[in-house]
């Protein structure tokens, strides 16, 4: 995978990432396309175009478009079900996840794609060992706040 | 100074903004906050500064202060603080930045921390983002980290060493004893990664693939447990145990077994296994089966498993999903070259897919259809094309008709279905053919002969109907001007022949003179159409009309060639009917110089025209200057070929009751009076005929004597035109022993009507005496039959004030010259 981005029906994007080095124009103009592109297609048209020498393979769920640009010599069918995966770990995690949490907890889908996907590629084929691993690095997280965000919310540092 | 904001009442109150100007305006406060606070090298909320920086990064405002800021938080020990920090580096720094590198140390120190959870933050980033640099320093690490017994940093290590590999490939070697029991791993994450691993190593490096090899069996083995295995709640999808890792290894199979007789046996059971029994009811199935038809496809199995994979193929192509239809018309356009029998086998649904309303996939199907056109079906799928031609969108258009042409080109089954095709292609798709078809369609409805008739009648009444699609115009108003005789004597056999009035003719190209539809190029096509017709019609005054009307027209190139029309009606009418000539049949030549195409002498505008060489630049003045200056400076004219003899004796007739049994190839309209002292005609043309243009591949055939009479020699020698070995090419050398010069020197020559004839111009007429020079002139003889070559040839010259006319037969032609 080169790149892959989450943007609503409005063009707005809710997630970019990138597994190829480019400058930030680039990607900039890159991003714009490929949402003209994709939004401009009909609901009854396939998931899969060709742009430049990559395919485009995305798919609509509810009021996010999740997007992925592949080589020529992937399958693209087998890129529909990452891409459904990735829906289901943000499901299970965010509780009947919707562009919302996305939204106002974009970090945490960032993680939950880097314990997914590396380098553009799957790196484990188990939702259950994915969503384990997230929780268990939540909970690092945790420990190492806790002390401090208490007197913090008292305000009293 | 208060605490920053927290990151989600940010995002929370930069959505409550309602314009953009809003939105700016708050972002550039929170900007300046968060500036002052990391001056202030704030160690408790630089981790939230970040994150809001990043939010606001995405919403696409510049965020590249922050950078260091990553860098610090990477370095920092609080988990939180990583986690943000290489988030940030991932999102905001790239290899073309040099603090990039300043990393490095930040991530060797992590890759060896204590929590598995910090080394994988380190893996993730520098797997995603690594440059080179780092990659080099740091691949040690990652190798040992690849020997890990700890699964979970294992599979990171192994996509980690894949980026290693794919931005320093010289690093390869150094993964390899790490890879030694990759495969003996239960756990799939490692499995899946550790295949990526491979399947990198083996597609960048022969020697790799060929050390790998060995590990089929034990691929095989493990996708057979993935199948055969009862349900696993872990890695099942719909039914199917971990779809990703059977795809991958299927992937790596297939790299394995391609070229290679061995691994492809080892794989044939488990592929025909995987072919049959995967459930196809949800796309997880599909794209498993998917995978495998690839890879059957691509490695050497045997045909019962191919026809398998294509017939999977062709139930792909019934399957509601759009998707599935798409990836199998994919496959299938890659397949076709090697199993052409099979895929023909799914034409009907196949050009059913030209019907889908996914722009894709009739692009798909459009280009299969192509592939598969042949002999036989030829009638059947050039109705569909045809169909499908009339109602696709635009873009489509100039492909499909570029691809009819193609395909009616080599399968025609008639001439006149090549002409009805091409006609139609003509009518519905006019605007969009390529450029270079007009010359073709010209050629090739010159080269059917028969259907001359025919084509000129169908082409006129398409001009009737509509005259804005310009190639359509242009062609009809060449072929009206070619073939306008026919059109009005009603010869047609093929279809009813229609009643047409030369002034109608007429009407039709003065109307696409003046029509705003019409380009400049039309209008030079049909300019010099009118100005045929000249010599097959009998309305000549109102063409000559026209043609002086033009005389003044602001477009150059029409103003030329009325300029030359009119010289022809006042000052050269007699030569009017010989230039006006019907068009030889052109050959058709690989390449599309002007000078490699047959050349007639003293062409007209309309020849030079319509060689292959698009005609919407003629040629510059200098060739409108030739063609005055060879007819004022010469009495001799230039020798004209015409058409096989159907047509009765057109170059005035002269010549040609010479040769009964012989066809006509040449012969000079009349000379008139007065012998004007000859000038050297300007070698314009003659530089493109006279020199040998034509490779000597021939150099060994020898040279021979045609005529050695009363003083006047002339020889032959002969060159073998390379691009197309049927013509032979001579040159006549002419030589004058006597101490007279024979002046006013014609060669023509005639051949059996097996053969085609051409001559060049020559290079004077006048033979110097007492052997002081020579004249030369080109024959190409077209020879399609291989006979023997025979020629008649005739000569005239005035010597010593009387003429001298002989015949000659020249039959002592070397067998190289002919076979």
């Amino acid at each position: 995978m080169q790149f892959m981005l989450l943007f609503s029906r409005q063009g707005k994007l809710r997630l970019q990432k990138w597994y190829v080095p480019l400058s930030d124009t680039q990607k900039k103009k890159i991003s714009r396309e490929v949402i003209q592109i994709v939004l401009a297609r009909k609901p009854k048209m396939c998931s899969f175009l060709e742009w430049r020498d990559l395919k485009i393979v995305y798919k609509r769920y509810a009021s996010l478009y999740f997007c992925c640009a592949v080589e020529d010599q992937e399958n693209e069918l087998i890129t529909l079900e990452i891409i459904h995966r990735y829906v289901e770990l943000l499901d299970k995690y965010f509780g009947s996840v919707c562009e919302l949490d996305i939204i106002f907890n974009f970090e945490k889908a960032y993680y939950i794609l880097d314990e997914f996907i590396l380098g553009g590629e799957a790196q484990e084929t188990s939702k259950k060992n994915v969503l384990k691993a997230i929780e268990q690095a939540d909970m690092l997280q945790e420990e190492a706040e806790t002390p401090r965000s208490v007197l913090e919310e008292i305000g009293l540092t | 100074m208060p605490a920053p904001i927290r990151l989600r009442e940010l995002i929370r109150t930069i959505r409550t903004a309602r314009t953009q100007a809003e939105e700016r305006e708050m972002i550039q406060k929170e900007c300046a906050a968060i500036r002052s606070s990391f001056r202030e090298e704030d160690n408790t909320y630089r981790c939230r500064n970040v994150a809001k920086l990043l939010y606001m990064h995405m919403l696409g405002y510049p965020a590249h202060f922050g950078q260091l800021e990553c860098l610090k938080l990477i370095a920092s020990q609080k988990f939180t603080d990583k986690r943000i920090g290489y988030l940030g580096a991932m999102l905001l720094l790239d290899e073309r930045q040099d603090v990039h590198l300043l990393m490095t140390n930040c991530i060797k120190n992590d890759l060896n921390h204590s929590t598995q959870y910090v080394q994988g933050l380190s893996l993730c980033t520098l797997g995603c983002m690594g440059s080179s640099e780092m990659c080099r320093d740091l691949a040690g690490e990652v190798e040992k980290l690849l020997k890990t017994s700890n699964s979970y940093l294992r599979k990171k290590a192994a996509l980690c060493a894949v980026h290693v590999i794919r931005k320093v490939p010289e690093l390869m070697e150094m993964f390899l004893p790490a890879t030694k029991n990759l495969l003996s791993e239960k756990n799939h994450g490692v499995l899946h990664t550790s295949v990526v691993l491979l399947t990198e190593m083996c597609e960048r490096s022969p020697d790799m693939l060929s050390h790998f090899r060995k590990l089929v069996p034990q691929l095989v083995r493990i996708l057979k447990n993935l199948i055969m295995s009862g349900y696993s709640p872990e890695h099942d999808v719909s039914g199917i145990s971990d779809p990703f890792l059977q795809v991958r290894i299927l992937r790596l199979l297939r790299i394995l077994g391609k070229g290679d007789d061995d691994s492809s046996e080892a794989m044939n059971d488990i592929l025909a296994q995987v072919a049959t029994n995967t459930e196809t009811s949800k796309n997880v199935g599909n794209a498993i089966l998917y995978e495998t038809v690839l890879t059957i496809m691509d490695i050497k199995s045997e045909s019962g498993l191919r026809v398998l994979a294509i017939n999977i193929l062709g139930r792909f192509l019934l399957n509601n999903d759009k998707n599935i239809r798409y990836v199998a018309l994919t496959s299938l356009l890659k397949t076709v070259q090697t199993d052409h029998n099979a895929v023909q086998r799914h034409r009907s649904t196949i050009v059913d897919c030209l019907k889908d309303l996914d722009v894709s996939i009739k692009r798909r199907a459009m280009e299969l259809s192509f592939a598969l056109v042949n002999g036989n079906n030829i009638r059947g799928m050039m109705k569909e094309l045809l169909y499908f031609l009339d109602s696709c969108d635009p873009d489509f258009k100039a492909d499909c008709a570029s691809g009819i042409f193609l395909a009616a080109e080599k399968y025609a089954p008639s001439k006149r279905w090549h002409i009805d095709t091409v006609m139609r292609v003509l009518t519905t798709a006019g605007s969009y053919v390529r450029d270079d078809s007009v010359p073709n369609l010209i050629q090739l409805i010159t080269n059917s002969v028969e259907m001359h008739a025919y084509t000129v009648q169908r082409l006129y009444k398409a001009l009737l109907d509509d005259i804005s699609q310009q190639p359509l115009v242009q062609v009809a108003s060449w072929c009206i001007g070619e073939y306008g005789d026919l059109l009005v004597s009603g010869q047609c056999e093929e279809e009813e022949p229609i009643q047409v009035s030369e002034d109608e003719v007429l009407d039709v190209l003065e109307g696409l003179l003046v029509s705003n539809l019409s380009t400049p190029v039309t209008r030079a096509y049909s300019l010099t159409a009118i100005m045929k017709l000249s010599t097959r019609f009998s309305s000549v005054n109102r063409i000559k009309k026209v043609v002086s009307i033009y005389g003044s027209s602001i477009d150059v190139e029409l103003q030329q060639r009325a300029v030359e029309y009119n010289a022809l009606f006042k000052k050269y009418d007699h030569m009017r009917p010989a230039l006006l000539e019907r068009m030889p049949i052109m050959e058709k030549t690989a390449t599309n110089g002007p000078t490699d195409i047959a050349q007639t002498n003293g062409e007209t505008d309309s020849t030079i025209l319509d060689t292959k060489h698009l005609p919407s630049i003629t040629h510059p003045a200098s060739q409108a200057n030739d063609l005055l200056d060879l007819l004022g400076g010469n009495d001799v004219v230039p020798v004209i070929q015409t058409t096989v003899p159907t047509k009765p004796a057109s170059a005035g007739g002269e010549l040609l009751d010479l040769l009964g049994d012989l066809s006509l190839t040449g012969g000079p309209t009349p000379t008139p009076a007065p012998s004007v002292p000859m000038s050297q005609p300007p070698f314009l043309l003659d530089g493109l005929s006279s020199q040998p243009i034509f490779n000597d591949i021939a150099a060994g055939i020898p040279p021979m004597t045609a005529y050695n009479k009363n003083g006047l020699k002339i020889e032959f020698t002969f060159e073998r035109s390379n691009p197309s070995p049927n013509i032979a090419v001579i040159t006549i050398h002419a030589t004058n022993s006597t101490e007279a010069d024979m002046t006013e020197f014609v060669f023509q020559a005639a051949v059996p009507k097996t053969f085609q004839l051409q001559l060049l111009s020559p290079s004077s007429n006048v033979v110097p005496a007492l052997n002081q020079g020579s004249v030369t002139q080109v024959i190409r003889v077209l020879n399609p039959q291989k006979q023997q070559l025979r020629m008649r040839i005739k000569l005239t010259y005035t010597h010593k004030g009387s003429p001298v006319q002989d015949l000659a037969e020249v039959n002592n032609f070397p067998p190289q010259s002919w076979q």
